[in-house]
């Protein structure tokens, strides 16, 4: 009997010890190490004494690391509430008549999806090449007669954040598309058939039948959001460059990281302390938002 | 019934909504489709046709800015690597992946659920955040600027989302088959590879297209860790190439069709598993 144990414990081990170690070694020790690295004073590669959280004042409270931390931050907000009002709002309802069959459903689905399968270092160049002044974006107004509408897209700080959204959104619009979709696909017919047999118009069937029942899908599109949100930075990076440019407009917690982390700009030197905090902050709000977003669509949650 | 889109039987604020919604979603495939013909007729213009007549058609169509881009530039060989490091790391993602879920998900143990939340932990944290501490392990592997460096983190990328959906689908074979397979002398290993596996092979295959396109796509790390130019991916490659030839529009149009092209190729064959494998992880 014992040896039999054994036997499976052996066999246990054997097959799930591999994966493990390599998801330990960079996954779960990197987590704890960013901790460990964000309590101790850092000379560019060299680690000094333990310092507590002076690394986190110094992000929350000193110059330049506050003023760059406070606006990288409401530019991730920016990502986030554009995303989920554009996005996957357009793709709650392109997901909704798409399941419906609207004449061309079946083509269209196939076609919101190509650009979602696209690098995004490709996609943010090729819409960088048409967001110049001289690209085909400005030559398409002019051609149009809406001259007074062109503008340097990506030059301008009033508007290059929102077009770096616009095509990330134009990017991975198809993604909740078909979720929702899917989603919906698999509400059950009697269900909505029960409720329609009750009286209720189309408007109701869907908040009260439909969109209750494909909770458990929203929530795992506004989980990707806030994650995909919090960790832009090659959006940014093939579009607006590393600083982001112009004057830090588009500048996201990504681009400041990597700035503080490989030392590029505030200081000229890796600060691996601050850098470090950074991204536990990140891995905080990351944990804490996706936590309060489960909770509060779980609380709207029903089972069949 | 009433919730069908068929605008004939339609109400009149329905009539409308079905317009609205397919005036839509027709913007949305020009916008999709215009930009990447426009993308691949510019890469047959030159720089100054591009500029002076952005809408117009080539007057012919000469391979030779893909001549540049491919050999010159050396598109073929970010090219090769990529498919080098995705087919490897791929490789190692579904192997160990699918011994992590059957251990995981074949087994009755007390540990089982705190194994599985542990292969878990890794689909919701931001890799990137942890790149200080994976830049010390790498250099204390001895892995610096090698290409085992991003073939190890893409393999620790791809594991837990392959754990998650497998161990999903291995659960809902039934255990009996496992029992018949032990009394006549199966081996645990060959009821896993000869057994177990060959019945999850849809489930392989949505996970395998779950990673791939991903780790095809990743830029991150492979900027961070790969500094030689011959170890290069395709996205970092076209990151520096368009960094040095940001006038020669041509070049950069080339290089960005080098880049999309063959993803839409093999998009237009396997559309139906590339939905499926992509939206793999959030659809139940």
């Amino acid at each position: 009997m014992r040896s039999k144990h054994m036997k499976k414990a052996a066999w246990i081990a054997f097959f799930v010890t591999p994966g493990l170690l390599v998801v330990f070694v960079f996954i779960l020790m990197p987590l704890f190490m960013s901790m460990f690295n964000s309590l101790f004073g850092w000379n560019q590669l060299i680690r000094l004494d333990f310092s507590g959280l002076d690394n986190f004042r110094k992000l929350f409270g000193s110059y330049p690391y506050q003023e760059r931390f406070t606006n990288a931050l409401g530019n991730n907000v920016k990502w986030f509430v554009m995303t989920m009002v554009l996005q996957n709002l357009a793709g709650l309802l392109f997901g909704y008549v798409l399941s419906k069959r609207i004449a061309g459903s079946q083509v269209y689905r196939r076609i919101f999806f190509i650009p979602v399968l696209f690098s995004i270092v490709a996609v943010g160049f090729l819409w960088g090449l048409y967001l110049r002044p001289n690209g085909m974006v400005n030559a398409l107004l002019g051609a149009a007669g809406l001259e007074q509408y062109q503008s340097a897209w990506l030059g301008n700080a009033s508007t290059a954040t929102y077009a770096i959204i616009l095509v990330n959104i134009w990017r991975w619009l198809g993604f909740p598309s078909l979720v929702f979709m899917t989603a919906i696909d698999n509400v059950p017919a009697e269900c909505t058939e029960a409720a329609y047999l009750d009286g209720a118009n189309e408007w109701q069937l869907f908040t009260k039948v439909v969109f209750p029942l494909i909770i458990p899908s929203v929530t795992i599109i506004t989980v990707l959001t806030i994650i995909g949100s919090l960790n832009v930075f090659e959006q940014v990076y093939t579009m607006a460059g590393l600083d982001g440019a112009p004057n830090y407009a588009t500048d996201t917690i990504g681009t400041l990281f990597y700035r503080t982390a490989f030392g590029s700009v505030d200081s000229g030197a890796p600060e691996i302390g601050v850098g470090s905090a950074i991204s536990v902050v990140i891995y905080l709000m990351t944990f804490a938002i996706s936590l309060l977003s489960i909770g509060i669509t779980r609380s709207k949650e029903v089972e069949l | 019934m009433t919730t069908d889109m068929r605008f004939r039987f339609a109400s009149g604020p329905k009539k409308a909504f079905i317009v609205l919604m397919q005036v839509a979603m027709v913007s949305y495939i020009l916008l999709i489709l215009y930009p990447l013909f426009n993308m691949i007729m510019s890469s047959f213009k030159s720089t100054r046709d591009i500029m002076r007549f952005p809408f117009s058609l080539p007057d012919a169509f000469s391979f030779d800015n893909y001549l540049t881009v491919w050999v010159d530039k050396g598109f073929g060989l970010y090219f090769l690597n990529s498919f080098l490091y995705t087919a490897v790391s791929m490789a190692f993602v579904v192997l160990l992946g699918s011994m992590a879920a059957y251990g995981v998900s074949r087994y009755v143990f007390k540990a089982s659920t705190l194994l599985y939340m542990l292969f878990l932990s890794g689909i919701m944290l931001p890799l990137k955040a942890a790149v200080i501490p994976l830049f010390q392990i790498v250099k204390g592997l001895g892995i610096m600027d090698n290409p085992l460096s991003v073939i190890m983190v893409f393999i620790a990328m791809g594991i837990p989302s392959t754990v998650f959906i497998l161990s999903g689908f291995m659960k809902t074979i039934p255990l009996a088959l496992e029992h018949a397979a032990k009394i006549d002398g199966c081996s645990d290993l060959r009821i896993y590879s000869q057994i177990v596996m060959p019945i999850c092979m849809p489930a392989v295959a949505l996970v395998s297209i779950y990673n791939a396109v991903p780790i095809w796509n990743e830029f991150f790390f492979p900027l961070v860790f790969l500094q030689n130019d011959k170890f290069k991916t395709l996205p970092v490659g076209l990151s520096s190439f368009i960094g040095q030839h940001s006038t020669k529009w041509d070049l950069l149009f080339t290089g960005l069709c080098i880049a999309i092209i063959p993803m839409l190729i093999l998009y237009l064959f396997m559309s139906k598993y590339f939905i499926k494998g992509m939206t793999a992880g959030a659809v139940k």
